[in-house]
């Protein structure tokens, strides 16, 4: 397909637009309840930023705002990463949930090493886990043409069900009676930002913000070189691109088709850091609360590059985060306004995309043309 | 005899966990075979399930409620199909996107609505056969006045409501005149006809709820071994959508394979440009799909809410809508396979509660867990290649375009 | 707005209608353009009732293009229609059945898991129950079997069918829905000879009962086999209309091809060297299983340009797909320069040994659009040691590599940056040339190198391809511009129904020739010094 957009009003007109649009409609069910959406506005901003008072410091609702960030982040990369290689990876979720169960294991039972040993390990087992948890569904769809989006579907509420059996008759606390596992050792908790680097006078209060973030962070880095830097991240734009061309340049599509799910499952594993290591410091159930859906929608706003996933998990991070202060600010609103909006960025951004496009390449068609003889 | 007793339970109950699994299948069934893959099952059935108990909550009236989710499940379909159809859009995003939408959406509206945690208020139990009102059934004025009565919380009397009326209120003047005049005659009749196939009398003992309904000799035949607990327990006392989703399936077998909207389908599930080229519009054919999706998976969910339940509780599909979609893929998008299936699903629901924590001779303690899976297991194995093979229709998830 | 009344007076050019009877169809002053494509320039047909009229080109004359514009599925942008006489306003498919026009299309419109009778019903089901519209579908069916020798098992799934009978099964179709006039699109393309002769058959019993028969084909075979008119179409327009009787197959053949002025090309003589590529037995299976190259032998040396001339779909792409790696032979031996190649061979493995391949659709084979050119130019060639660290890949070098060949191709504009779809066809191919020339290889396969490539393009690339061969190295060169071939090639074989029919040398070939041997006839003298193609075993 040709670049029918200059590449601003690709990058930032459009996802602006549908933004722009989600919260249009979105004010409109705010209306239909009879509460102002400019009032939802002012708290989901004060939930993300803080207002400065003594319930809404800045530095803690930063923190947590980021803290939530750090999973859209891992999710939305996931999401994106597949979506290079031409796939849906809906199982975000479940990759998630069993990833989380490798950085659970080893911080449970390797926990006699020191906390620099505990990291890399559990950094590993969460890729592992999840990785290995979207290996299977990229192999059947690469060697057996079973539909990638339904396995992965599927496998989610394996996930779910696997992971209910181990902390239920596993990795239950004895004597207790929530299917959860014993907290993790001191050592074997990952150190929030705040005790790692208050020493520079930041003040994150209470916040959840883990080391995590920084892991994201290095994540993006990693795909962005990953995918535009190296012969891997080539194949498998190929193969997502042009499955006809890859073939013919030589380039399997059986195997990018597996590795990128891998890579995708590996990223989407990662939230298992930020959750139970770097948060709830046990395995328990229900941690991965829709973070795998929600890279969905991240992804699609972000154009599936690392940039733009950042940008559209700290809006996700901000929104979900001023979620809370919303549903205890205002008395008709709940913070599961956040999900309707996530559901509308998808919409727009994601199944009506060829909407509004034909419609705004038209208004660039005269200039672009004359740009390109 | 009680294992008999509590094997005709266990499938008692498989058949009510089914009843909303055969619903959402089927309604997968129709737009899948027109060729519109559905992720979007599980949001229409919770959109459906939440406009149900919400409207015969605040109408008093079942059927009323049944509408209201069907209602809300077509909008949502005919958003899928404008975006799939008429936008050619990505099919299983527009699901998702359908799916996170409805899951914010509900509880939303329920805490601003009822402020129950994002659940309606409970539906009363009635008998649905005594006394069933539909809305735009004319009715005498006495009735009418019956009717605010029991659905207004501020009036707790005829009394109250006809002092009101003497003190001048125009308003109250004005619902009452309201529901004497019916909008239309068409749509009257057809109510009324509704409302005599549903109890025979117009009178005001209001049901919010699908309650069992006794089929006729279930007590005669209560004695009479095997037959009596199989008629009595297993076929009689469900609600009436458990009977029309069973229904459904013979129907639906029926309109697939002996008429030509079943024939048009098919065909444009499988090839589009061959319906395109024997001068059938391809778009209206979908579009028809989808809205006989929308139909069925809003009873679907009316049946989650009004029957299966008494309320509407948050996320109260957890995972029905994709289980159906299982349910549709290992039943191979066939009709009377998906009724199979749906019961072999239901019946490993039904077995899990009961399994919990018994130790089965031989095996031993089968993990709940494992059961739960089946289903998405078998479905993996199944479009694996690993037993039998499940074939899509050829044409879906593919925008059609017309070309060359 | 589908179709301009033009007020267009008389009748058309060329009509072989009768004096009385207006003609079952008149096309009068057809126009039709896709973007920057001419498929039809003010095209004007009549076709007489109760007749045979053939229409025949090259691929891309615009044959079926204006009959997807006489069926409704395409509007023209001028132009009428008329049928017996009649001003005839067709928009849609539905239009085109309610005149009286059916249309059996080259990809049969069949839901595969359906029955024939379920195929034939589609859209005509009588009524909303399917039961009573079967019963009289099977009365109708059985009867139009009878008739014309249709016959085919009613209850059979179609997939099930062989391509023979799933024609006939459109054919029913049509007939089903009332057709007076029958447009059948490369019809024989599938057949085999026998199913040909068969189908003519029951043309013939159609045509001998009144209805029109339109017979879409390159094949002159068919033409003189069948038809009573024929009209020939050469890029688009309408080149004359005569009565079958009064032509034979070399005036339509040369009618067909046409006298295009030649694109000369400086070049010495070949010096043919050592055998670079043998291929031996090569049999090839298409996606869906069918033998599209039947035990193909030939070979190629350094320092030539072999030219493999024929009508498009005759096994020349899956034939080059098979030794570039991306297809898996069913049968038979490659080797270059003396070793085998493997059978499981990848489009990777066959790289490493030397041979690049310049494929026929650069747009969804050679390139990826919305790759940035630099990203183009590395396609198959990205795990290059001079592109990659250990790691990382050498972003300015590979922009360095590209810049080098955009200004020594000069492609316009010479931007690495831009993504691949937005370059003109001319520079898109350039760049794509000199990704897979640049890389030295001992063989060049290159599918339809100037195709849709401006002039100037055409002869540098031409110019490029003579350089390689005179530096020693091989080129097989499929294309089905004729001019190309001869100005191009050192040699040339002809390739029709999966099989090699003739060689010739470049120096002996003229247009006549060649042309009869692509649509399948035996030229009158073989070429000196060569034995004759081994015609029979296609005919």
């Amino acid at each position: 397909m040709n670049r029918d957009l200059p590449r601003w009003a690709d990058w930032g007109l459009i996802p602006a637009l549908n933004l722009a649009l989600a919260f249009a409609v979105s004010g409109l069910v705010m209306l239909a309840v009879g509460e102002s959406p400019l009032e939802a506005v002012y708290w989901i901003w004060v939930g993300a930023v803080g207002d400065g008072s003594a319930i809404y410091p800045h530095g803690e609702s930063i923190g947590q705002t980021l803290y939530f960030t750090t999973y859209f982040i891992f999710t939305g990369l996931a999401v994106a990463v597949a979506f290079h290689c031409g796939l849906f990876n809906i199982g975000g979720e479940g990759q998630a949930y069993i990833g989380g169960l490798g950085v659970g294991l080893v911080c449970l039972y390797l926990d006699f090493l020191p906390f620099i040993l505990i990291l890399p390990a559990a950094i590993l087992a969460g890729a592992l886990f999840g990785g290995a948890w979207a290996f299977v569904p990229g192999y059947l769809q690469a060697k057996r043409g079973s539909h990638i989006v339904i396995t992965t579907i599927m496998f989610n509420f394996i996930a779910s069900s696997l992971m209910i059996y181990l902390l239920v008759n596993v990795l239950i606390e004895p004597g207790q009676q929530s299917p959860a596992s014993r907290a993790f050792a001191e050592h074997a908790r990952m150190p929030t930002i705040q005790d790692a680097f208050g020493w520079t006078g930041i003040d994150l209060g209470l916040s959840d913000l883990n080391l995590s973030f920084l892991w994201a962070i290095a994540a993006c880095v990693f795909v962005w070189v990953f995918i535009w830097h190296t012969r891997w991240g080539y194949e498998i734009r190929t193969v997502g691109q042009n499955e006809r061309a890859a073939v013919y340049a030589g380039i399997s599509p059986a195997r990018n088709i597996i590795l990128a799910m891998v890579v995708s499952g590996a990223l989407a594993g990662f939230v298992g850091l930020n959750a139970v290591m770097g948060d709830h410091h046990r395995l328990l159930r229900d941690f991965v609360l829709g973070y795998g859906f929600a890279g969905i929608a991240v992804s699609l706003m972000g154009r599936n590059h690392p940039v733009g996933v950042v940008l559209a998990a700290l809006l996700f991070g901000a929104l979900y985060q001023g979620g809370f202060v919303l549903d205890v600010e205002m008395d008709n609103v709940t913070r599961e306004l956040v999900v309707v909006v996530q559901g509308l960025v998808i919409l727009f951004a994601g199944a009506l995309e060829h909407m509004f496009r034909p419609t705004i390449a038209r208004w660039f068609a005269r200039p672009a043309a004359a740009a390109v003889p | 005899m009680d294992l008999f007793l509590s094997l005709i339970q266990l499938l008692d109950s498989s058949l009510r966990l089914a009843t909303p699994l055969v619903l959402a299948a089927l309604a997968g069934l129709y737009c899948e075979r027109a060729g519109i893959v559905d992720i979007g099952l599980e949001g229409k059935m919770l959109g459906a399930a939440f406009a149900a108990a919400t409207t015969a909550y605040l109408t008093g009236s079942v059927w009323a409620g049944l509408v209201a989710g069907i209602a809300a499940s077509v909008v949502l379909a005919l958003l899928h199909g404008f975006a799939c159809i008429t936008h050619r859009g990505n099919q299983v995003v527009s699901g998702v996107a359908i799916n996170t939408l409805v899951m914010g959406l509900t509880p939303v509206l329920g805490h601003a609505w009822f402020r129950e945690g994002g659940q309606t208020p409970a539906l009363s139990n009635g008998t649905p056969f005594a006394g069933v009102q539909l809305p735009y059934v004319p009715v005498d004025r006495d009735a009418a006045m019956a009717l605010i009565v029991q659905q207004d919380p501020d009036l707790r009397t005829l009394r109250q409501l006809t002092n009101r009326l003497e003190a001048g209120d125009a308003d109250l003047a004005a619902r009452i005149d309201a529901l004497l005049v019916a909008p239309t005659p068409v749509i009257s009749w057809i109510m009324a006809g509704l409302q005599g196939f549903a109890n025979g009398t117009v009178d005001f003992v209001t049901a919010t709820r699908f309650t069992p309904i006794e089929l006729p000799l279930a007590e005669t035949l209560a004695p009479v071994p095997i037959l009596g607990p199989v008629y009595g327990e297993l076929i009689s006392g469900h609600n009436i959508l458990v009977y029309a989703a069973v229904a459904l399936v013979p129907l639906t077998a029926w309109v697939l394979y002996r008429t030509r909207f079943g024939l048009r389908l098919r065909a444009v599930g499988e090839n589009p440009a061959a319906v395109d080229t024997a001068g059938i519009s391809v778009a209206r054919m979908r579009y028809q799909a989808v809205i006989v999706t929308g139909i069925l998976c809003g009873i679907a969910g009316a049946y989650l809410s009004t029957a299966h339940n008494a309320a509407f509780v948050r996320d109260m599909t957890a995972g029905k809508g994709y289980l159906a979609l299982a349910a549709l893929i290992f039943a191979k998008w066939r009709p009377v396979p998906v009724l199979l299936t749906c019961l072999l699903f239901g019946f490993l629901e039904a077995m899990e509660a009961r399994l919990q924590g018994v130790s089965v001779p031989l095996i031993g303690e089968v993990p709940v867990q494992l059961i739960q899976a089946m289903p998405y297991i078998l479905t993996v194995v199944l479009l694996a290649g690993f037993i039998g093979r499940a074939v899509a229709p050829k044409a879906s998830g593919i925008p059609y375009v017309k070309e060359r | 707005m589908s179709i301009d009344a033009e007020p267009v007076p008389g009748t058309a050019a060329g009509g072989t209608g009768g004096a009385s009877a207006p003609p079952a169809i008149a096309l009068i002053g057809i126009d039709k353009r896709f973007g920057t494509v001419h498929a039809n320039r003010d095209v004007s047909v009549d076709i007489a009732r109760g007749t045979v009229h053939g229409i025949v080109g090259e691929n891309g004359a615009g044959k079926s293009t204006l009959m997807s514009i006489l069926y409704g599925f395409y509007q023209a942008d001028r132009g009428e229609i008329r049928v017996n006489g009649q001003p005839c306003r067709i928009g849609r498919p539905e239009d085109a059945l309610a005149a009286g026009i059916g249309m059996v299309h080259q990809h049969f419109m069949l839901v595969d898991p359906f029955t024939v009778l379920e195929n034939v019903l589609l859209g005509r089901e009588g009524g909303a129950r399917l039961s009573g519209g079967l019963a009289d579908a099977r009365a109708t069916l059985e009867r139009l079997a009878r008739e014309h020798a249709l016959e085919v098992d009613l209850d059979t799934p179609v997939g099930a069918l062989p391509v023979g009978l799933q024609q006939r099964v459109e054919i029913l179709k049509a007939l089903y829905r009332g057709a007076e006039i029958l447009i059948l699109d490369e019809p024989t393309g599938v057949l085999t000879p026998q199913e040909a002769d068969h189908l003519f058959h029951i043309l013939r019993s159609l045509r001998d009962q009144g209805r029109t028969i339109v017979l879409i084909t390159h094949k002159l075979r068919e033409i003189m086999a069948i038809t009573d008119a024929v009209t020939v179409m050469r890029r688009g327009a309408v080149v004359a209309t005569v009565p079958t009787a009064e032509t034979d197959r070399d005036a339509l053949a040369e009618l067909m091809v046409g006298r295009k002025v030649l694109l000369r090309v400086d070049k010495t003589p070949a010096k043919p060297g050592p055998v670079l590529l043998d291929v031996a037995g090569l049999s090839v299976a298409d996606g869906r299983g069918a033998a599209r190259v039947k035990e193909v032998s030939f070979q190629v040396r350094r320092g030539e340009i072999l030219a493999i001339a024929g009508v498009s779909g005759n096994g020349q792409s899956e034939l080059m797909a098979a030794i570039a790696g991306i297809r898996h032979p069913t049968a038979g031996r490659l080797a270059i320069a003396g070793r085998p190649i493997a059978r499981t061979a990848d489009a990777h493995d066959t790289r490493r040994l030397g041979i690049a391949h310049v494929p026929e659709d650069r747009q969804r084979e050679g390139l990826v659009t919305s790759f940035e050119a630099n990203e183009c130019a590395i396609l198959g060639y990205h795990d290059d040691p001079a592109y990659n660290g250990p790691v990382l890949m050498h972003h300015r070098a590979i922009v360095a590599d590209c810049v080098a060949k955009m200004q020594d191709y000069d492609v316009r504009p010479c931007n690495a940056h831009l993504p691949g779809g937005n370059f003109s066809g001319g520079n898109q191919q350039k760049l794509i040339v000199a990704r897979e020339i640049e890389r030295d290889p001992d063989l060049l396969i290159v599918g339809q190198p100037t195709r849709g490539v401006d002039i100037g393009a055409i002869e540098f690339i031409h110019q490029r391809l003579i350089a390689l061969r005179d530096r020693g190295k091989a080129i097989l060169l499929v294309s089905v511009e004729l001019d190309e071939v001869m100005s191009l090639a050192d040699r040339i074989l002809v390739m029709f129904d999966g099989r090699i029919v003739g060689e010739i040398a470049a120096a002996d070939a003229d247009e006549r020739t060649l042309g009869l041997m692509m649509a399948g006839i035996a030229p009158e003298a073989p070429p000196p010094g060569r034995p004759p193609a081994p015609l029979a075993k296609s005919a």
